[in-house]
């Protein structure tokens, strides 16, 4: 029986020492938010933030954690998808199949965190998740709104239709 | 139903898991009593509009563009309209009222805008009846608004929620005539998804994240060799591993471990013994696979497609000669969310949840694979981690899935694949190869082109039956001497374009895009040689060859009036262009890039893509689809390659099979210019235009002409 410390409530939970952090987070606390997408923390489908750092929880051995760590999920980053992070997230409608985007978002929080004003640069290298569907653009321009930089109508697409351009 | 459904969110709560949001979108959560006004529209008191959705949601939009189309002829309020997806087995049980649950080929919305707006129109229709009714007056002297009917003399008023109990109870009218598109006030704007919510607080259910009572989880090794078989496999020493339950032959080519966890499950598969028979491909490589294919580049066997006038001739005669040969390799979807389904099988009953393309080719699977009739099989679609084709025509993993079933009875089992697993046994985007050869005349007209294919056909692998003659259309997709599906643009007076089939062991599948893919890298991509070769500027030779096919030559012009084509680019920018028609829509893309000589590092700046799909449901959406193109394109392009040794494929995951991350990312500048009149799709035509784009973009930079993929293998160092 182990302890952890999940989004602000003490859990326990009984597997192996070796055992990722995100399969206890899955199959023994029911936080299934937190997804596998390749078992070798190179696509971050399965960050979260642990002490505030964004954590790839399919390489983090549970066996590494105690319950003094604060462990943030995406369940656990609001009540009510009202973190700033999730709100620009909704503005620009970023995700497709969705998959990717509790691990997006919890690293996108992570560098808000460390970097209130991220350059284009900064993003690019503290947001190395993958995305299939290609929602990569409007991430960037979500954490630069959600940073205060950037306004709604700057990712406007075109729309040209026989009476011209819109 | 109803108790299968509290079975579900019971077993949520006992997980200890959020109930936030839980929604198994089925038939199921319909409270008895609601009155259904058709198979697309149900109305409930407190004014909810539900509305049936047939086809898969996986990213695409397709949830949120369909019930656009059901809401604009319902007139219903939009803030009110939730969806629901109906099951496969209810499909087949009300003689497939819901049409087609495939969702592939950028099918969903032009295949189904017809009947899906016909039934919002219907259930409208009935509603303004019921009202007619209780007024006493002709349905004529109504209007609807936001989910009222309005009596326009007298200014009553009632509400659908009120209305659609009498509503239902009416016959279905017949004669339905539905809105011209320019007076669409829902459909045609750029809304946002339906589906965002609980993809930003983790509360989505997906495939992977289903949990039940008594569920066990099951972990999966089939041969990696394609072909081979499982000869032996030694339990004993994993049987007592934690949690194991069970250690059992899935069908003759792979073999399952059960247990309480799916980690304890794959910890025990990994520490299994396994030996297999390889069989006959024990010993083929990528390379012998090339060489098959490049013999096929001049064989005898090939089936023309695209014929006009006499392209040998043409080329024999011709001044001058250009020639050119292509290649392209496997690729793997590797969609986020790898391949998983949760099957329950007893003697009566054979149930299965899981991500799917097409429910009704899930449910097939489940029947044939359970052994049980159709009426006592079903399917339950939920959200896809991705789709891009893998959870579409094959349903090796739902069969899978029912064979560990059947060996607990009556046991919820949970099948996941490892990513290993899926990068090993994907249906792979197929391996060809072309040879492009142009003819051209004493005054520097293509006169002659001959296009030949050699390589791999995916309806042999997927549906052998369908093969007449040797010949497979899918091959020519964006080739076709004309039609609406897509259209060779070009006009060259002496066209062959045809196909020698060569299918190595490796099975194919569609893969988002499908072969649009290769045919715009080779045709594309050769234009843009022939026009270096003859000093003609790529897009003015474009544009005279495409001098009759106006809506190609629009899309074009658009992208190189905006991506500044002519114009001067930032210092050290190039440009790349590339138009093909595919998926029923016109697509162009104008592309900058940079090349570090010293290092060989490429970067691409910006992308300008204009998109003509006829009728544009949801503009927002179709940028959205735009945009990610340019990822799964350019993926591929720079990045992707399946290879083969010993009979297997390779890459295991992201480390070896790399994929566009956000540093690789370009600006996308998408232009949506629907012409009216036609129903194309967006989910994949683009696809297509982005390698050939910044493949060219690549040789303006370097005068390196790129022409077997991916990039990675060469270097752009001066």
């Amino acid at each position: 029986m182990g302890q952890l410390n999940v989004n602000g409530n003490p859990r326990e939970f009984e597997a192996e020492p070796d055992t990722p952090l995100l399969w206890v987070l899955r199959e023994q606390l029911g936080l299934t938010g937190t997804k596998y997408g390749c078992g070798i923390a190179q696509c971050g489908a399965c960050t979260v933030h642990v002490d505030g750092v964004a954590t790839r929880s399919c390489v983090r051995p549970v066996s590494t954690l105690s319950g003094s760590e604060k462990i943030v999920t995406i369940e656990g980053l609001s009540k009510d998808a009202s973190h700033p992070v999730q709100r620009a997230w909704d503005e620009l409608d970023v995700p497709q199949c969705g998959f990717c985007q509790s691990g997006m978002i919890m690293a996108a929080v992570a560098l808000l965190k460390t970097k209130p004003k991220p350059t284009d640069a900064d993003i690019d290298a503290a947001m190395t998740n993958i995305c299939r569907c290609g929602t990569y653009n409007r991430v960037r321009a979500a954490i630069h709104l959600a940073a205060g930089q950037l306004q709604r109508k700057q990712i406007a697409i075109t729309i040209q239709t026989e009476g011209g351009a819109a | 139903m109803n108790s299968r459904r509290h079975f579900l969110k019971a077993s949520v709560g006992a997980a200890g898991g959020l109930m936030i949001g839980f929604h198994i979108p089925a038939l199921a959560d319909t409270p008895a009593g609601n009155p259904e006004l058709n198979a697309w529209v149900l109305i409930q008191p407190d004014e909810t509009v539900v509305i049936r959705i047939a086809r898969s949601e996986m990213g695409q939009g397709t949830l949120t563009g369909l019930a656009q189309l059901v809401a604009e002829e319902l007139g219903c309020d939009w803030a009110r309209v939730r969806t629901e997806y109906p099951t496969p087995g209810q499909n087949l049980a009300r003689n497939r009222v819901w049409g087609s649950f495939s969702t592939g080929g950028s099918r969903g919305i032009r295949e189904s805008n017809d009947y899906v707006r016909k039934g919002g129109a219907a259930a409208r229709m009935m509603l303004v009846a019921a009202a007619a009714a209780q007024w006493q007056c002709a349905a004529a002297d109504c209007a609807v608004s936001k989910g009222e009917v309005l009596h326009q003399a007298t200014g009553r008023r009632l509400s659908y929620g009120k209305l659609a109990d009498a509503a239902a109870r009416l016959p279905a009218p017949t004669d339905i005539t539905l809105k011209d598109p320019r007076e669409w006030t829902l459909a045609g704007k750029p809304m946002k998804r339906l589906d965002t919510r609980g993809k930003l607080d983790g509360s989505q259910i997906y495939g992977m994240d289903l949990t039940m009572p008594g569920m066990l989880n099951a972990a999966i090794r089939a041969c990696p060799v394609f072909g081979g078989k499982v000869k032996s496999f030694d339990a004993t020493k994993v049987a007592a591993m934690p949690g194991v339950k069970k250690v059992l032959q899935v069908d003759e080519s792979s073999v399952a471990v059960v247990a309480d966890t799916w980690w304890r499950a794959k910890t025990a598969l990994d520490a299994l013994d396994i030996v297999w028979d390889e069989g006959p491909n024990a010993k083929l490589s990528s390379a012998d696979v090339a060489a098959t294919l490049k013999a096929g580049l001049d064989a005898d066997d090939a089936v023309a497609f695209n014929t006009q006038g006499d392209a040998r001739a043409g080329l024999a005669g011709a001044v001058r000669k250009i020639e050119a040969v292509y290649a392209c390799p496997h690729q793997n979807h590797a969609t986020m969310e790898v391949m998983n389904a949760t099957a329950r099988w007893t003697p009566e009953r054979c149930e299965v949840w899981t991500p799917t393309q097409n429910g009704e080719a899930s449910l097939a699977t489940v029947i044939e694979t359970s052994g049980l009739p159709a009426a006592q099989c079903e399917v339950y679609k939920l959200h896809l981690g991705g789709g891009f084709g893998r959870r579409g025509a094959a349903q090796d993993w739902i069969a899978q899935a029912v064979n560990i079933a059947k060996q607990m009875p009556g046991t919820p089992v949970k099948l996941i694949w490892s990513r290993e697993e899926d990068m090993q046994h994907g249906r792979y985007h197929p391996v060809t190869q072309c040879k492009m050869q142009a003819g051209i005349d004493a005054n520097g007209k293509v006169t002659a082109l001959h296009m030949r294919i050699s390589g791999q056909s995916i309806v042999a692998g997927l549906f052998p039956q369908n093969i007449k003659n040797g010949l497979d259309p899918v091959v020519f997709q964006g080739l076709n001497p004309g039609g609406a599906e897509g259209a060779f643009g070009y006009a060259v007076p002496n066209l062959l374009i045809d196909h020698a089939m060569r299918n190595p062991p490796v099975p194919p599948g569609f893969w988002r895009g499908v072969n649009l893919n290769q045919n715009a890298i080779y045709l594309e991509c050769f234009i843009d040689e022939v026009a270096h070769a003859l000093k003609r500027d790529p897009l003015a030779l474009r544009r005279e060859l495409l001098a009759n096919s106006p809506k190609p030559l629009a899309v074009l012009n658009a992208v190189a009036e905006k991506g500044g084509w002519g114009k001067p680019a930032p210092k050290g920018h190039y440009r790349g262009l590339a138009q093909i028609m595919g998926f029923g829509s016109y697509v162009a893309a104008c592309a900058e890039v940079s090349v570090d000589r010293k290092t060989g590092e490429l970067r691409v700046h910006k992308i300008t893509a204009a998109t003509d799909p006829g009728h544009a449901v949801n503009p927002q959406q179709i940028a959205a689809q735009v945009e990610g193109s340019f990822a799964y394109g350019l993926s591929a392009a720079l990045f992707g390659q399946c290879t083969l040794k010993d009979g297997r494929i390779e890459q295991s995951n992201f480390g070896d099979y790399p994929v566009m991350k956000m540093e690789h990312m370009p600006q996308v500048e998408a232009i949506v210019m629907p012409s009216g009149g036609f129903w194309g799709g967006v989910g994949e035509p683009t696809i297509a235009v982005a390698a050939p784009a910044v493949l060219n973009a690549v040789f303006a930079a370097t005068g390196k002409r790129i022409r077997e993929l991916p990039l990675r293998l060469h270097s752009l160092k001066a």
